[in-house]
């Protein structure tokens, strides 16, 4: 139960096309996360699942039924909001059975869920009171219960995760990952934080400028990205993409080689460069270049390392790990 | 400016500042109150004294509670500021809501067109209006006065209101349309209760014109069973003699009832509920 089909859904405001017809298959009880920079249309395509815009063009199949002109109380979504948005006057409780109780259910049988949902969110405490006097990760999970009260077909998240603190935001993440888990349920999730993406997703879609770039695990997207879009999208800090006529290298127009993937030695190595910035984060340190080579670089050490600004450093890549794309940014496969 | 850096004398500038408005503002309000409790004789003498043993008085208040009907001319009075500030809340805020929330052709036009009443003052159309209502057989009504005041704030609600709608969160809107909530339940539940402040605002400065109003009750409603106070009190001043302890005790106590009004919304605007719905 829950499966979404998308066919070349396109949306146009005015002259202004947000999405170029959009293609996509969303097995029953995946997570896929729209992943893309502000403005790539992925928050519209959500909404357009929601019923909450309409598309210009394109079909919307859930379970293989036809949504395009269905109410968005009739598609059996529920949807998290990145503002929580609940209504401020009424209790948790009654927050989280509205959906039900204008869906015309048994008293009892909303009572059952909510309790069932407040205790899978430990919000039991909680129930009689108000959004004004929760916190802001208390009225996010109340949210999320009032989207799993519902049962739906299919879990729409938009962004809920932008508003909360950085402690709270991983606290939230691992409940949502362990909401997925119990409930075995379809999410669809939008976000722009890549490090969601790739913590939560099955599958992730890179959308940009209204495409899709890729859709992929996170780890097909980090070991094989499609293009350069990608590459850069994905992985913390950015890839290096380096011409690859400055290398000597033959048969592709741009070079990449992620942080992680160039070792560093004071005596010897491949590009030789100065320091000119260094990053001490305890796990990582992470080093800035600027070699003859190779222009400015990144470099990801494990571990906590010792250079200093205008240390002068020798770069190596792994040649493995090396990605190589074309004119046209797309990556050259089977190299 | 912070608090510590406030010196006492600029302190000082702005307190003797918002007295001197509020003794100014409060002024004739005080004469009026005073100097209907005083023999006429009195407020002649001394209008700016305070009854004492000698000037002090009822007459006035006695006039007014038993020549003509005042007792109908406050209800008359009440009904028609009380219907007409409903309409005009309902009325403008479900246009101010149209406008705000759905995307349709000529939207900013309409809005252009609904607040364009503000700049022209319904007097202009006294005489068609008068003319209409002959027409519909509505002179000496309560129904005619409901009809023009509501018109009259409606512009000034429509564009107040739709400005604050603007800034009720889509996500709550969608959320409610999500859990099957209509158009009208989102309306009612979710946007009128989070607009209340700026539905008070709204309706405080629609009540005081409305019941303050001379014009049309001369006009459309001068019969005695559809006068309004303010009407009602006319009837002391009269071309060669006015009986000045009647009309400042009808205006003392034409003053109460808009007071409770106006605390009655004022509270509203104190209250917000918005905060917890949405970050």
């Amino acid at each position: 139960m829950g499966s979404l089909h998308l066919t070349s859904i396109r949306k146009s405001f005015g002259t202004h096309d947000v999405l170029k017809g959009i293609d996509l298959e969303v097995k029953d009880g995946e997570f896929v996360i729209f992943v893309g920079p502000s403005g790539c249309g992925k928050s519209t395509l959500l909404r357009i699942v929601a019923g909450l815009e309409d598309a210009t063009s394109g079909s919307i199949q859930i379970d293989g039924a036809e949504m395009i002109n269905v109410a968005p109380a009739k598609r059996g979504i529920a949807m998290v909001f990145q503002s929580y948005a609940l209504y401020p006057h009424l209790t948790v409780a009654d927050n989280m059975g509205l959906g039900l109780k204008q869906a015309g259910a048994e008293k009892a049988d909303i009572e059952a869920r909510v309790a069932k949902a407040a205790n899978m969110l430990s919000l039991q405490s909680y129930l009689k009171r108000r959004p004004a006097e929760l916190s802001g990760g208390q009225r996010q999970r109340v949210a999320i219960g009032r989207a799993i009260v519902r049962e739906p077909k299919l879990f729409l998240f938009d962004e809920p995760l932008s508003n909360l603190d950085a402690a709270l935001r991983v606290n939230t993440r691992l409940e949502i990952a362990r909401l997925h888990r119990e409930l075995k349920a379809t999410m669809v999730y939008v976000t722009h934080d890549q490090v969601e993406a790739m913590t939560l997703a099955d599958k992730i879609v890179v959308l940009n400028n209204g495409v899709i770039e890729q859709v992929g695990s996170p780890m097909e997207l980090y070991n094989f990205p499609a293009n350069e879009f990608v590459a850069s999208f994905i992985g913390s800090p950015q890839m290096n993409f380096i011409d690859a006529d400055k290398l000597g290298i033959a048969g592709a127009k741009t070079i990449g080689i992620r942080p992680e993937h160039i070792t560093l030695s004071r005596d010897q190595g491949q590009w030789v460069g100065k320091v000119i910035h260094v990053e001490h984060l305890g796990a990582d340190t992470i080093l800035y270049l600027e070699t003859e080579k190779t222009g400015l670089l990144t470099v990801r050490l494990f571990g906590e390392h010792r250079f200093d600004v205008d240390d002068i450093v020798f770069a190596t890549p792994e040649e493995s790990k090396m990605h190589r794309f074309d004119a046209s940014q797309k990556a050259i496969k089977g190299v | 400016m912070s608090i510590a850096r406030r010196s006492p004398v600029r302190t000082g500038f702005v307190h003797l500042a918002l007295i001197a408005y509020t003794v100014i503002a409060l002024f004739p309000v005080v004469l009026t109150i005073i100097n209907s409790f005083k023999t006429k004789n009195a407020i002649f003498r001394a209008p700016l004294a305070p009854p004492n043993f000698e000037t002090f008085s009822l007459t006035g208040y006695q006039t007014v509670l038993t020549q003509g009907d005042f007792a109908g001319y406050f209800q008359n009075s009440v009904i028609v500021t009380v219907v007409s500030i409903f309409f005009v809340l309902l009325f403008g805020a479900m246009a101010a809501f149209a406008l705000s929330e759905y995307r349709f052709k000529g939207n900013s036009l309409m809005g252009l067109y609904l607040a364009i009443g503000i700049m022209i003052p319904i007097r202009l159309g006294t005489v068609a209006i008068l003319q209409g209502m002959v027409a519909a057989g509505l002179v000496n009504t309560l129904t005619a006065l409901i009809l023009v005041y509501t018109a009259q704030g409606l512009p000034l609600a429509v564009f107040i209101l739709s400005e604050f709608m603007r800034s009720v969160s889509d996500d709550l809107k969608n959320a409610g349309r999500i859990d099957g909530l209509s158009e009208y339940a989102i309306f009612f539940r979710l946007v009128l209760p989070l607009v209340r402040p700026a539905m008070a605002t709204v309706a405080v400065f629609t009540m005081i014109p409305i019941w303050n109003d001379l014009w049309f009750p001369l006009i459309l409603a001068p019969g005695e069973a559809t006068k309004t106070v303010t009407l009602g009190s006319q009837m002391f001043i009269g071309q060669f003699v006015t009986n000045w302890n009647a009309v400042l005790s009808a205006l003392s106590l034409a003053i109460f009832p808009v007071l409770v009004l106006y605390v009655i919304f004022s509270r509203q605007l104190i209250r917000g509920i918005t905060s917890g719905a949405v970050k």
